[in-house]
């Protein structure tokens, strides 16, 4: 039962990760190979807040959210001086980089990273990994009601139309520049988040479990489940989170059941297993138009009425 | 010390040069990042370091291990590559991504996760120059990489590939219309690209003596700094910059004793660079489109 629960609360921080990276990938569409390393930022402030500064798990949450936020409004000012292809190698780079600086900066405890993260405790009773898992759903909760709440405003629309064509937005008076700024901050933001959870559930963090690769696996739950939607975003997370754990021989070669899995699903369902347009949404759809055919209502097919899971 | 780290930044540069020209030739082409060139350098060392202990011929070796990373590159071309150009650059380079990491797990999986040995004497002479010793392979390496950089610019300067690599990488449709066959220039280009890659792989596990999965993540990720820095879609000015990122990663951790490691020195460098000159050092035909 435990284990179970050790997964699943493993399995929710993949989601928070995925659907806050869908808010810079899916719906301002660019590109960002770097989540993890917000997500890693998040982990190491709260141990460091936790361990050395005794601060009380609940104070790391914020901490973590508004440093995360603030790299994350470092990356969203340069990408606006990059195009697609140099901003997508720029991420790539800044997770080297991060990395680097988390292994051999003293502040971050070196190569060997910082261990004994104190439990979290509420009203003196200490975290089981019950109480962990509760935790994390409702961070995946606000992390999903914020980016479902988006795609219902002047701001979300905006960031579609910005994917879309930037120049018509532009003509039409969005303000490209800070949205796309906002888009990449809300994103660090609630991956930092997650971040500060990861930390005291693992008790240690190390400089090796934030680097590319961790980014790699994100992006791949998130275009394997469908970019530019919630649903996409979560089941993604779920299945393959979980595939590892429910196969254990899948566990030996995990990195080449992703790439496989990722290269036949960019070759031949671009748009995800859950995304809009994919043959399982169509299928749905199709089933739902012939039901309600006497009615004649049609669901709307720009994702926005479907957008919440 | 000034010479040695001379020598050692040129070896280094033309080794990213090898590894770094394909992928860029391939940007020209397709505007597509791709990273699995790096696991062409990984399976080259492989097949070099087979065909070695059985023929002991570093040569053989060397044309062994580019033949298969050839053939490696023209598959990826014809079966993922072209059937998904359409569809934007984040797509083809998130896959070539995934190609690259299975294809490390691929290596480890086949040929086991520990080092293998790659003890070969190149037949070339160790020579000294002023009190530094330069290895056989290094000077090997350092002709190798004069060589690419001559036969680059004699090969697009002058060869109707080159012209045709020219005019596909300004306007691919356009080219087409013209008459050029652009699915030959692109097979050729990904053959080239990955046999250099290949051969930069040998050499490398020559100079450091030793075959792992995971070789090829280094040359990767920097390669990709390179060619942005160096202006995408302008070979020559890619091979300029694996010199001067080989220098200078040489210099800095000689010099400056800089704490963080060779891999994030590129990409410091390269986020300093992109922020005051966004089209790279030296904007290439493609960049300009």
């Amino acid at each position: 039962m435990s284990y179970i629960v050790v997964v699943a609360v493993t399995v929710a921080i993949y989601a928070i990760l995925v659907v806050s990276l869908n808010i810079v990938v899916g719906y301002v569409g660019q590109p960002n190979l770097a989540q993890s390393v917000f997500f890693g930022i998040g982990a190491y402030f709260s141990a460091v807040f936790s361990t050395r500064y005794h601060l009380s798990f609940w104070w790391t949450i914020p901490i973590a959210f508004v440093i995360a936020g603030a790299a994350g409004l470092l990356l969203g000012a340069i990408s606006l001086r990059l195009r697609e292809d140099f901003l997508a190698v720029t991420t790539i780079g800044l997770n080297f980089v991060v990395v680097a600086v988390f292994q051999y900066v003293a502040f971050f405890g070196g190569a060997v990273g910082i261990y004994a993260i104190p439990l979290p405790s509420i009203g003196g009773h200490v975290f089981t990994n019950n109480d962990f898992l509760i935790v994390a759903l409702l961070m995946l909760l606000l992390t999903v009601g914020t980016s479902a709440y988006l795609q219902r405003t002047w701001f979300g629309v905006s960031l579609f139309a910005i994917r879309d064509d930037e120049q018509a937005a532009a003509s039409i008076g969005i303000p490209i520049a800070s949205y796309k700024v906002l888009a990449f901050v809300l994103s660090a933001a609630f991956a930092g988040m997650a971040g500060s959870l990861y930390a005291p559930f693992m008790s240690t963090v190390t400089p090796g479990s934030f680097g590319f690769t961790e980014s790699v696996v994100v992006l791949a739950m998130l275009i394997f489940g469908g970019l530019g939607t919630i649903r996409g975003a979560l089941i993604g997370a779920v299945i393959l989170g979980t595939l590892p754990e429910a196969f254990r021989f899948i566990s030996n070669y995990r990195l080449l059941t992703f790439g496989l899995i990722l290269l036949l699903m960019l070759r031949f369902q671009p748009e995800g297993l859950l995304g809009d347009g994919s043959l399982i949404v169509r299928g749905v759809q199709r089933l739902w138009h012939s039901m309600r055919a006497p009615r004649s209502v049609m669901p709307g097919k720009d994702g926005i009425s479907h957008g919440a899971p | 010390m000034l010479l040695t780290s001379l020598i050692n930044g040129v070896v280094i540069g033309s080794l990213y040069a090898l590894i770094a020209l394909g992928p860029s030739l391939v940007y020209g082409l397709l505007r597509v990042l791709d990273i699995a060139n790096a696991a062409g350098l990984t399976l080259g060392a492989y097949v070099g370091v087979y065909v070695f202990s059985a023929s002991h011929s570093v040569w053989l070796a060397l044309l062994a291990g580019a033949a298969a990373a050839s053939v490696f590159g023209w598959l990826l071309q014809r079966v993922l590559y072209r059937p998904i150009l359409g569809r934007g650059p984040l797509v083809p380079l998130i896959a070539s991504i995934g190609v690259f990491i299975a294809m490390e797990e691929v290596f480890r999986l086949v040929f086991g996760p520990y080092p293998h040995d790659f003890a070969a004497t190149v037949g070339l002479p160790t020579v000294r120059v002023g009190g530094t010793v330069v290895t056989g392979v290094q000077l090997l390496i350092i002709l190798f990489g004069a060589a690419v950089l001559v036969g680059t610019w004699f090969v697009l300067g002058h060869t109707s590939l080159g012209l045709a690599w020219r005019a596909t990488s300004q306007e691919r449709e356009t080219a087409e219309a013209m008459g050029i066959n652009t699915a030959y220039v692109i097979g050729a280009i990904f053959i080239v690209g990955y046999g250099l890659a290949a051969v930069s792989g040998v050499l490398l596990s020559i100079n450091y003596n030793s075959v792992y999965p995971t070789m090829g993540d280094i040359p990767a990720y920097k390669m990709l700094a390179i060619i942005v820095l160096g202006g995408l879609g302008n070979p020559l000015g890619t091979i300029a910059a694996a010199l001067l990122i080989g220098l200078v990663e040489t210099f800095v951790v000689a010099y400056l004793g800089f704490v963080l490691p060779r891999e994030a020195i590129a990409f410091i460098v390269l986020i300093i660079v992109l922020l005051v000159r966004p089209q790279g050092l030296f904007p290439g035909e493609a960049s300009a489109a």
